[in-house]
């Protein structure tokens, strides 16, 4: 029901929003639980595991009960707090674990069964026969036990992440915040002063309180006003602090486009990350309940929140409240209410020695043992000194204390202080280094003191920063102190009394849980789940832990608090991950000669980041077998062009240059003539094979090396770290220049032919012999061209700035398709290279060695090289090792698979008798076979005999020949044109 | 004369324009990296000197009359639009004016673009003009030099197109907050 004259929304401004599927009207400034309350809605929605109906509790974001849904069906965001989320037009809301309706669940019968659902009882009795469990009992139980559902839909929301700095960072802004943020941005310091809240202001919107002189909530409208004058201050409303990390950097959840009609391109929530030199915890303090028989029904709520609703929102939950405390504090909302003309029906105080001199009737020494009421409370049963009276209320605010919220400083493996006067925990100085609390989370609750405490934090952190700043006068405020008996728990004689609303955990579990000897925190929150919901037990983890001292017979700070761990609240995975969704997931790297191929029909794979044509189909090809085959048998007899331009490309200059190839390389380079071409080879630190490639020796002391796609960044790691770890003192300077040439090879018997048309500069044996290299003018470009070849044939490579890349590849393959040749892509390239027995990463995978390739002859002997020692290690060489050999099928229309294994013939296809691997297979058009690489047991002298290939993936099973890896032309005189 | 045509790596993707805000094409006419030999820092610092500019300090860059020199990594720097000619056999040079995709993000908020995808603090206090520093551009390698009114953002040219599809998608969230 809405009160006359009270409340900070919009009354002009009406939002038209839906609760399952019912058109209400709230205001602007109302969230879904304001707007709902005012409408008289009492049930939100159904508990987590009795599916009880509940209402809401709280006014903020630690909300257990009132988690509702939003959005439309096949999208819908679940758990989203009716208490956060603000109205707007069109907002779609349902509330959630009840079926087939809010009013009438049928699930509801398990709140019948509940003598026997105690903590403990899934585990105790589904756990015979022990394999039901995966497969039977836990589905059955969760799809009951409930909170809401995923929308099946892909998440196509925008999502955004981003970083911010500052000096000073100050989290929440109630009166400590506001105040700390005003004296350190007066004073000039960067400051971020991050709010929950759509509306800065704290407790001073939910209060009556002045400060000033003037309304507390206008004294906050004027300073956030402001601060948001000072250029040097962010102001981030509607931001959550999640959590505290190392080198003073916070995360932060930003609701961005939750509370507002969706616009393109406008992200739902941004992920923050904020690094802060020093930062102030104002986080303020929240109200725990106090457990009493049959505490959870709609209309129990905390005193805090009731009072929030009337003075912030203009709502009052019931027409007849009544209010049961331990303290002072929770007066408040029976004089807010009374003054504002709602009927108080009782405060009942548990504490004797208390005034009754109030405008509503007091009982003190009194506590609530029953309440009735299904689905919204009627009535309560006082106990009081003369006996058991029962009470006509439609709302009761309950206030067992306030608890600070002292969860970021335990982020970092810090644990509270308890602190007996006020009976709670307060942060322990120190425990996030930089990060101050004061206010309310520092356990000091009266306006007064969070506005000192607020100045006082940011003063420290403005002398830390180096700007020593003078205190300035502080508004006046009231300063009342807050006396407080510690109470918890009725102590039910019957019925159930809850401490975990959220996960439906009773004081009978927590207590069951201490008999059953889990008797530690840690050990009792896992047995009844309590602090394990979405609110992560913020209302009543203290609770819990007094209960569980009591009947442990210990005392609360030896009983120990549970860890808590960021998130403070939940955060979307998909704000954590934004712009990781789709291709946003890495770069994509293209070619110059990318858009080429995409005309021409090329199905793109990606190696690496790197987008590559997989062929080339043509008009009349059944598939890209023909494709294949087609290219392969042009590049073995006309002439291909392919984009070899991904390679890793390494300049490397300077007096010791040739020396460190030497010390790279397992083989000596510095041998190597200017003008020429060597295949290198690469070893590990550890002796394994790292990389192979080319080193081009262009001047005395100017090399180029070419590395593989794959290793291109882990080459030139490597040999950065080898510069500056073992010879940082030695003259070599070294850059990637991949990015700077385009390069193509040009390979077939008409390479040459085809390059004969493009420059002046001849190409034949004597200018360019094979490995070797040349400056050559093409088209007025200075171009290099290299004799090299992966194809086995005659062979060039071509390389431009790679500006002139596209129209050079262009120009190249339509030189080759008037020779009858024409474009290849990576599956030619690949059967081109298996049936020369060429390596690739496929084969140098990791756990080879030189020894294990047959490159044991590329290890120098008369030098030192990385990984040289480690090589020759035994068990790295020998009869033992899985060595690099050629299969064969014995019927060549059987196919040989990658990853397959190997077995003797006639042994079974166990792992006792695995030999090895396939690394490498295709169909070559040329041997009109399948053929393959392949690493066996001692496979080099076990050339001619017939293994097993079985591949269980595929199911398939093919006899093969051991035979060479050089399956074709082994003398290498096509290469030599 | 038969000639080989170039292509510009922005082609079709850039400008790109939001608001007051504005991404552009800036790559330099040349650029060269600059690694001074052995022993040689000095007399690289002499050259430079002599074309108006120096060694810049990691971080840093420094402004010629037609020409600039970038801090671009350990003992690296990347000259601007200048012959190198001056610093032959004294540092390693390389050409990389194919290497890179320059773009300028300039424009009110251009901060607050960037900071959706750079980790960097882009406060004036940390990053001055004519700052520079090495580091991602969300998954990318990247370079950032801070300008008078904005950034310019260096990408590895392959990169390009999926630079300006972030760029962009970042003004776009930006501007759609209101």
């Amino acid at each position: 029901m809405r009160i006359a004259g009270k409340g900070l929304i919009d009354r002009r401004a009406p939002v038209g929003f839906r609760f399952d599927g019912r058109d209400y009207v709230g205001f602007e400034g109302d969230t879904v639980a304001s707007a709902l309350l005012a409408s008289g809605v009492r049930v939100f929605g159904r508990s987590f595991k009795y599916h009880r109906p509940r209402g809401v509790v709280t006014a903020g974001s630690e909300e257990p009960n009132a988690l509702i849904g939003v959005g439309p069906a096949e999208a819908r965001v679940p758990n989203v707090r009716a208490t956060v989320q603000e109205i707007w037009p069109g907002l779609e809301a349902t509330s959630q674990n009840r079926f087939p309706s809010l009013g009438f669940d049928l699930m509801a019968v398990n709140d019948l069964a509940a003598p026997v659902l105690g903590a403990g009882f899934y585990y105790k009795t589904f756990m015979w026969p022990r394999r039901m469990w995966e497969g039977l009992y836990e589905p059955l139980i969760r799809r009951a036990a409930g909170l809401g559902r995923l929308g099946r839909a892909p998440d196509r929301r925008v999502m955004e992440k981003a970083w911010a700095f500052c000096d000073l960072l100050v989290i929440g802004a109630g009166p400590a915040g506001l105040m700390a943020a005003l004296t350190a941005g007066r004073a000039g310091a960067d400051v971020i002063l991050a709010d929950e809240d759509a509306r800065m202001g704290g407790r001073l919107l939910a209060e009556t309180i002045t400060v000033g002189g003037q309304a507390g909530a206008v004294w906050a409208a004027e300073v956030v006003a402001e601060l948001a004058s000072l250029p040097n201050v962010r102001l981030m409303p509607r931001t959550t602090v999640t959590g505290a990390y190392d080198g003073g950097t916070y995360g932060a959840l930003e609701r961005v486009g939750l509370h507002r009609p969706p616009a393109p391109d406008l992200p739902q929530e941004c992920f923050w990350r904020i690094v802060a030199r020093r930062a102030i915890l104002a986080s303020g303090a929240l109200e725990r309940q106090i457990a009493f028989p049959m505490n959870d029904r709609p209309g129990i709520m905390a005193a805090g929140a009731v009072r929030a609703y009337l003075n912030r929102w203009g709502v009052t939950p019931g027409r007849n409240v009544a209010v049961f405390a331990n303290n002072d504090d929770a007066y408040r909302t029976a004089r807010d209410l009374a003054a504002a003309g709602v009927r108080i029906a009782a405060l009942i105080d548990v504490r004797e020695n208390v005034s009754v001199l109030e405008d509503f009737r007091v009982l003190r020494g009194a506590r609530v043992v029953d309440t009735a009421g299904r689905m919204g409370l009627r009535r309560i049963s006082v106990q009081t000194a003369s006996g058991v009276e029962v009470i006509e209320a439609d709302c009761l605010a309950v206030s067992g204390g306030w608890n600070p919220a002292v969860h970021l400083t335990c982020h970092l493996n810090g644990r509270p202080e308890w602190r007996s006067e006020i009976a709670a925990f307060v942060p322990r100085p120190g425990a996030v280094p930089g990060l101050d609390a004061c206010g309310a989370a520092a356990g000091v609750f009266s306006t007064h003191g969070a506005l000192a405490g607020g100045q006082a934090a940011a003063l420290g952190a403005l002398a830390d920063l180096g700007v020593p700043t003078p205190a300035a006068a502080l508004p006046e405020a009231e300063d009342a102190p807050y006396p407080i008996t510690p109470f918890w728990d009725v102590g039910a004689e019957k019925g159930r009394a809850w401490l975990d609303l959220a996960n439906d955990v009773t004081t009978k579990d927590v207590r069951l849980a201490a008999q059953e000897n889990y008797a530690s925190v840690e050990h009792m929150k896992r047995y009844t789940t309590q602090g394990m919901a979405p609110d992560q037990g913020k209302t009543s983890n203290v609770a819990a832990l007094a209960v569980l001292a009591d009947a442990t017979g210990r005392a609360i700070p030896e009983t120990g608090t549970t860890t808590f761990r960021p998130p403070y609240a939940p955060v979307s995975i998909a704000a954590m991950g934004a712009g990781g969704a789709g291709h946003g997931f890495a770069p994509r790297r293209y070619t110059t000669s990318h858009l080429a191929a995409v005309e021409r029909g090329a199905p793109m794979v990606e190696a690496g980041l790197w987008f590559r044509p997989s062929h080339f189909p043509r008009p009349g090809e059944s598939g890209w077998q023909q494709t294949c085959d087609r290219e392969v048998r042009m590049v073995r007899s006309r002439v291909g062009i392919c984009d070899v331009s991904t390679l890793g490309k390494i300049d490397l200059q300077g007096a010791d240059a040739a020396r460190f190839l030497d010390f790279v390389y397992t083989n000596t380079v510095s041998t190597l003539p200017v003008g020429r071409v060597r295949y290198g080879l690469m070893l590990r630190e550890d002796g394994m094979v790292m990389d192979d490639g080319t080193v081009a020796r262009l001047a005395e002391t100017h090399f180029l090396m070419t590395t593989t796609t794959a290793a291109a960044g882990q080459v030139m790691r490597h040999l950065e770290f080898v510069q500056q770890a073992h010879c940082a003192d030695w003259d070599v300077r070294m850059i990637s220049v991949t990015e700077q040439w385009a390069q193509f090879a040009v390979a077939g018997p008409l390479a040459r032919n085809l390059l004969d048309t493009l420059t002046d500069d001849p190409v034949d044996d004597a200018a360019l012999p094979p490995l070797g290299l040349r400056e050559v003018s093409l088209m007025g470009v200075r171009a290099r061209l290299f004799r090299i070849s992966f194809s086995g044939e005659l062979g060039f490579e071509v390389a431009v700035p790679a500006r002139h890349g596209a129209a050079l590849y262009r120009d190249l393959v339509a030189r080759a398709e008037s020779l009858g040749g024409g474009a290849y892509g990576l599956e030619a390239l690949n059967i081109l290279r298996i049936e020369k027995g060429f390596l690739t990463h496929a084969e140098i995978h990791g756990r080879v060695t030189a020894f294990d390739l047959g490159l044991e002859r590329m290890m120098a002997k008369g030098k030192d090289f990385i990984g040289k020692g480690a090589s020759q290690r035994p068990g790295l060489s020998g009869p033992h090792r899985d060595q690099l050999v050629g299969l064969r099928p014995l019927r060549g229309e059987q196919a040989v698979t990658a990853g397959a294994h190997l077995f003797p013939q006639g042994a079974p296809a166990t792992v006792e008798n695995d030999q090895g691997y396939v690394t490498s297979a295709c169909h070559s058009p040329l041997l009109q076979s399948h053929i393959g690489l392949a690493f066996l047991r001692n496979g080099r002298a076990r050339m001619g005999e017939v293994v097993r290939m079985v591949d269980r993936m595929r199911g398939i099973e093919t006899a093969c020949e051991v035979v060479d890896p050089v399956f074709f032309d082994p003398e290498g005189g096509r290469a030599r044109g | 004369m038969v000639s080989l045509i170039a292509t510009d790596v922005f082609h079709g993707l850039l400008p790109v324009l939001q608001g007051p805000l504005q991404l552009a094409a800036a790559t330099p006419a040349r650029i060269t990296s600059v690694m001074p030999f052995r022993g040689r820092a000095g007399a690289v610092q002499t050259a430079l000197g002599r074309m108006g500019l120096g060694l810049p300090e990691p971080g840093q860059s420094r402004e010629g009359k037609a020409a600039a020199i970038l801090w671009s990594g350990r003992g690296q720097a990347f000259l601007l639009d200048a012959d190198p000619e001056p610093l032959a056999g004294i540092a390693a040079l390389t050409d990389q004016s194919d290497a890179w995709a320059v773009m300028r993000l300039t424009g009110p908020g251009w901060d607050q673009v960037l900071s959706r995808l750079v980790a960097l603090d882009l406060r004036p206090s940390g990053f001055p003009e004519g700052a520079v520093a090495r580091s991602g551009l969300n998954h990318m390698n990247a370079l950032f030099r801070r300008l008078a009114d904005g950034v310019e953002i260096w990408v590895f040219r392959s990169m390009a197109a999926t630079a300006v599809e972030e760029l962009a998608g970042a003004m776009a969230r930006v501007a759609a907050r209101g």
